[in-house]
């Protein structure tokens, strides 16, 4: 897929705001930014499921303006909420879909059983869906995405409101997938997520891409390899201070409410400097680089609002 | 475009149980109560005779009507039905019509039930009556498509209340179903004419005694293709408007 200058207005207020970006077969690509950045609209407009205000998109070569239906026989979407049939069976979800997308019933039947064996549903197919877990109702919706075989697969916040445990057997099920070759295009505001699962992601932010690569790429790129949490227990240290004086070791520093975050090559040393220069703090951690502090130096703010 | 045969079957399942079970307790109520009362004919025929037929027509609106307020709503707001298909190669259009073709579908089961019950309690005189379920079908429809069309632009419910109490319950009161429009004062005769359950009722009552005219039916069966046509834009609109933002 691919998308130049791509924006969604509604009304006054611009939701994406003339967006670039190319998504080859089989890659997994992320839209990693905090609520309100611009990813749903962006999915919305992908899934051909919202028109696009202005810029071009292009999805499996062709236009959503024209060819909406079209592309929609052929990728998958899972929304931000869920919205099965909570009256119906898990089954039954999957058959009433699959009969949306004209396949024959046979063919139905037979890809559902192996779709909820595949999301380990199966001992519940017949069950009504409203009394499951909001971590198997993701599963179903995310079967449900799939009985049409697509090439490409939409995926809006999958785990939000998951338990970890839920979670990690949706990642794996995403990455079985991603290695049978769907491609995938998934939003998050979980950098635990937007690393496991991506290729090359974008940062979003109020509207617009703030940086574009693959994790790893991001990492090296805006932040350093290691940084040192640090938690002094009188609240009105100066912080600023204590970064000034590490200057020379210390690459850049965050202030925030709660934590100075140093950034340095070796967090173990910087450590030792910080005791060396009498100061006590609270608690210190030293942990590598992640894609949050990729987003804190690109946008200032944490993606966790 | 074959998809709405097949969405239509996706059960919007409540209980099959009071639609027809209402109107039959009607029926025997004030059919056979109220009838033994009315010593003398209405319009020509037995009370019961006379009463049947209306209830047909009303039931369809009322059922017509229901169907396409809060299951509307309900696709929209709660359970987001609609949005489920819209995922789907299924368009607007699609969605639409799929939910009109199946408040159809129960429109047909429900009529049919009733002309059976009718014909039973031995109140349908003409081969006629037959015409009966297609004219109760498309009554149903005629007051399904605009409701929708209002329901598909609603953010609360609060306007069905405003439906049923200054629209379809009147309109089930002074029709011509318990009596007819000739018993209103002179002045309230024209705008009683001008509703829409009046031509359903004046229709499906003309067809089941066999004495409609061909003019008349005319103009009755244009009103209620009219506004079932009107109806289906107006939701078009609303629809498109409400779904695909």
């Amino acid at each position: 897929m691919v998308a130049r200058g791509l924006t969604k207005r509604f009304g006054d207020f611009v939701a994406v705001d003339g967006i670039d970006f190319e998504i080859g077969r089989g890659e997994s690509y992320g839209l990693l930014g905090p609520n309100g950045a611009g990813k749903t609209s962006t999915m919305r407009m992908i899934a051909c499921m919202s028109p696009v205000s202005a810029g071009t998109l292009r999805v499996l070569g062709m236009d959503p303006a024209h060819e909406g239906s079209r592309i929609r026989s052929r990728i998958g979407i899972v929304p931000q909420e869920d919205t099965l049939d909570l009256e119906l069976t898990v089954l039954d979800n999957l058959m009433v879909y699959g009969r949306y997308f004209d396949l024959p019933r046979r063919v139905i039947r037979e890809r559902a059983e192996q779709l909820l064996e595949f999301t380990q549903l199966s001992e519940r197919a017949h069950d009504k869906v409203d009394p499951l877990s909001g971590g198997m109702k993701r599963r179903l919706t995310i079967a449900r995405s799939l009985v049409s075989d697509p090439e490409l697969l939409i995926l809006d916040e999958p785990t939000t409101g998951l338990d970890p445990q839920a979670r990690h057997l949706l990642w794996d099920r995403l990455y079985r997938l991603k290695q049978q070759g769907v491609t995938q295009v998934i939003t998050t505001h979980y950098m635990e997520e937007a690393e496991q699962l991506c290729d090359r992601l974008a940062v979003m932010d109020g509207g617009r891409f703030a940086a574009e690569g693959s994790p790893s790429e991001l990492i090296a790129r805006y932040s350093t390899r290691e940084v040192l949490e640090l938690r002094f227990r009188d609240p009105d240290t100066d912080t600023e201070a204590v970064a000034a004086h590490l200057q020379g070791r210390v690459q850049r520093f965050e202030a925030l409410p709660d934590r100075l975050l140093l950034y340095t090559d070796d967090g173990e040393a910087t450590l030792t400097e910080v005791h060396q220069l009498g100061l006590n703090p609270d608690s210190a951690l030293v942990r590598r680089s992640s894609l949050e502090d990729v987003f804190l130096r690109l946008t200032g703010r944490s993606l966790v609002d | 475009m074959r998809y709405w045969m097949y969405q239509y079957k996706r059960t919007w399942r409540g209980s099959i149980t009071t639609s027809f079970l209402y109107p039959v307790l009607y029926l025997a109520a004030m059919g056979l109560g109220l009838g033994s009362l009315i010593k003398g004919h209405v319009d020509g025929v037995r009370y019961l005779d006379f009463l049947a037929p209306g209830l047909l027509a009303s039931t369809a609106m009322q059922i017509g009507g229901n169907e396409a307020m809060y299951p509307v709503m309900a696709a929209i707001k709660w359970l987001r039905t609609y949005f489920a298909m819209l995922a789907t190669p299924l368009t607007v259009v699609d969605v639409l019509v799929g939910h009109l073709a199946w408040i159809a579908l129960r429109l047909v089961m429900v009529t049919s039930i009733y002309l059976a019950v009718m014909t039973a309690f031995g109140t349908v005189h003409s081969a006629l009556a037959v015409l009966a379920l297609p004219v109760g079908v498309l009554t149903g429809l005629a007051f399904a498509a605009p409701i929708a069309a209002f329901a598909a632009a609603q953010q609360n419910d609060t306007g069905f209340s405003t439906i049923y109490r200054f629209g379809l319950i009147p309109l089930f009161l002074f029709s011509g179903t318990f009596f007819p429009v000739a018993q209103l004062p002179g002045w309230l005769q024209p705008i009683a004419q001008a509703t829409p359950l009046y031509h359903g009722v004046a229709l499906c009552r003309g067809l089941v005694l066999g004495h409609v005219g061909l003019a008349a039916a005319g103009v009755h069966l244009a009103y209620l293709v009219a506004l079932t046509v009107v109806g289906f834009v107006l939701a078009m609109g609303t629809y498109r408007r409400r779904l695909v933002t």
